[in-house]
């Protein structure tokens, strides 16, 4: 069982009439896993769920969930699937346990397990005490998201798709929604979609990173730091002046470079300086930048890129190439991906 | 077929606890009592020809023209608009279920109406024993044939009216496109056999694909009683038709 993925798309494309939405999309999602679907808005993030739920087809290319071939059996993967669409549509003049029952009766859940497995569903959600009985038209947005969950929950699917399940959430419902996601790990195949960056982050195993129809990144957040974003960063805050800082620098072997420069108060600059070299530089860099004569070092902290930055550097860049044309490693530092990169940074 | 009975279900309740559904039934009680009541009062003033009931009968085409759109605007292009048939189609459930447990829906409802109109002469033949032992008010011919007519004719106008609501999501285009279009085949129909008519020398083809639309006459044989199979299957094999198209639509614009 554990070698079939649990979601395999091969060169999977989707046209609109002239706009293409989606090209040559491969991915593959493993049994257990958390994956987030990032990119922005009109990337193809809800093109490629629908088609993996079976809602729609593709034009061109092959899906499998579970094995199953999504265009060959859509029915088999349909129950296989617990999709819960862009916005959560749901009717407003139903009661929550009445409309969880009605999709559990469609979902084909046995009739015998009707009642346990809506109430399972409503407790994993939190629904069973605060909202059972209430109008699904007079609930909280929060509510109205977990109503969603609790119905792809429903029907023992084996792979979870969610689309922006925390679009609209205050923070609260956002952290109640990662500790569900959380207690689903393991269990259940979870693919979700989001551009809340820090939450994807937060929840998510791996992360694909889709933009203008094209998987531009797939892997771990550290994998895609290293490849997006390499060498060490570091945020410095001197007394002195760039050019004194980058002197030190190179007087003392260390090959850096300045991403940022801002001025602070008290004629001191804050600096965000990219490191080449391997291993921890931390040490010499505050060796180096205290004893050198015209610079007072004030503050120096590691820069982990988060999301965020990996995120635009990855879309950034798909714009300039195709991923076809990608090369596999980026290793040398880019003359121009530095200048987006001070953009976004803070 | 558990889908269908399921999202039947599902359907008919939505339609018990949606304030539109009500609203229709009381402008179509309304619009029908009235036309009953005045139809008796014609009666009174003047002797007429035709049999209350099938003069009755003979007014169908207006409640069809607003409460066939109305029940059926909202069915597949509501849930199209709000998304919630998106929902649907993760399902199981195929999409010939879902079409078919719309229309379903849609057609008891609407003759739940009509069989309700079967108190006017009830409540007439009441108010009035005399007639009504003459065997004007309740003639079981005409009622069983009008009723007839009308239960066979509902399939293809609740199908005009579920297609109308496949192609769009919204409810005033859905609304709107039924309209038109019942009102084509109601009284286009009829139009082109009074050309027909006035022109004369048809081709026999020509003629019977005529006579094949006349609205009018199926309802006037039928509520003489004389039940006829040719009509039976104009509507019925447009009406799965048309249920067949909605589906493709559903499928094609998901």
């Amino acid at each position: 069982m554990d070698s079939i993925p649990s979601i395999r798309v091969k060169n999977l494309t989707r046209q609109y009439g002239a706009i293409t939405a989606i090209q040559n999309v491969s991915f593959t999602v493993n049994k257990g896993e958390v994956v987030g679907f990032l990119g922005p808005n009109g990337a193809g993030k809800s093109t490629t769920m629908r088609i993996l739920s079976g809602i729609m087809s593709a034009t061109s290319g092959s899906a499998w969930v579970g094995g199953v071939c999504v265009a060959q059996s859509p029915h088999e993967v349909k129950r296989k699937i617990g999709y819960m669409p862009e916005n959560n549509p749901l009717p407003d003049d139903m009661r929550v346990v009445e409309y969880l029952r009605f999709r559990a009766r469609l979902k084909e859940v046995p009739s015998s397990q009707l009642r346990s497995s809506v109430q399972e569903a409503m407790e994993i959600c939190d629904l069973a005490r605060t909202a059972r009985r209430k109008i699904i038209g007079t609930l909280s947005k929060g509510f109205r998201q977990r109503v969603g969950i609790a119905d792809a929950l429903l029907g023992d699917p084996e792979v979870i798709i969610m689309d922006e399940p925390t679009i609209g959430l205050d923070p609260h419902q956002i952290q109640g929604i990662r500790t569900l996601i959380n207690n689903l790990r393991g269990k259940l195949t979870v693919v979700l979609s989001s551009h809340i960056l820090p939450e994807i982050e937060r929840s998510c195993d791996r992360v694909i990173i889709i933009n203008r129809g094209r998987v531009v990144a797939s892997g771990t957040s550290d994998e895609l730091r290293e490849e997006f974003l390499p060498g060490n960063r570091y945020t410095v805050e001197i007394d002195g002046t760039a050019e004194n800082l980058i002197s030190a620098l190179s007087a003392n072997t260390i090959q850096a470079e300045i991403l940022t420069e801002e001025a602070t108060a008290n004629n001191s600059v804050k600096l965000t300086l990219r490191a080449y070299g391997e291993g921890e530089l931390g040490p010499q860099l505050i060796h180096t930048l205290s004893t050198s004569p015209n610079l007072e070092l004030k503050s120096l902290a590691p820069r982990i890129p988060n999301l965020e930055e990996i995120f635009l550097a990855a879309t950034k860049r798909s714009w300039e190439e195709t991923i076809e044309s990608k090369p596999k490693k980026l290793n040398a530092p880019q003359s121009n991906a530095p200048t987006k990169e001070a953009m976004s940074s803070k | 077929m558990r889908h269908y009975l399921i999202l039947l279900k599902h359907e008919l309740r939505m339609l018990l606890i949606s304030p539109p559904t009500y609203i229709a039934s009381v402008l179509f009680f309304m619009l029908m009592g009235f036309l009953y009541w005045s139809i008796i009062r014609g009666m009174v003033n003047a002797p007429e020809e035709a049999l209350p009931s099938v003069q009755f009968f003979s007014v169908f085409w207006i409640p069809v023209f607003f409460v066939v759109p109305l029940l059926t605007m909202r069915s597949i292009a509501g849930e199209r608009s709000t998304g919630t048939l998106d929902t649907l189609m993760t399902t199981p459930a195929s999409r010939v279920a879902v079409v078919l447990s719309k229309f379903s829906g849609a057609y008891l409802f609407y003759m739940l109406l009509w069989l309700i109109t079967l108190g006017f002469p009830l409540i007439a033949s009441k108010l009035y024993p005399q007639a009504a032992s003459s065997g004007a008010l309740l003639d079981p011919a005409s009622l069983i044939g009008g009723y007839l007519f009308l239960a066979i004719s509902g399939l293809l106008f609740i199908a005009i009216g579920i297609f109308a609501s496949s192609v769009t999501r919204s409810q005033l285009v859905a609304g709107m496109l039924s309209f038109a279009l019942l009102f084509a085949i109601v009284v286009g129909g009829q139009q082109l056999g009074n050309i027909a008519n006035s022109s004369g020398n048809l081709a026999e083809w020509l003629e019977t694909t005529v006579n094949y639309l006349q609205i009018f006459q199926h309802l006037d044989d039928f509520s003489r009683g004389i039940v006829d199979t040719r009509p039976f299957f104009y509507y019925t094999s447009t009406a799965a038709l048309l249920l067949g198209l909605s589906t493709l639509v559903i499928e094609a614009k998901a």
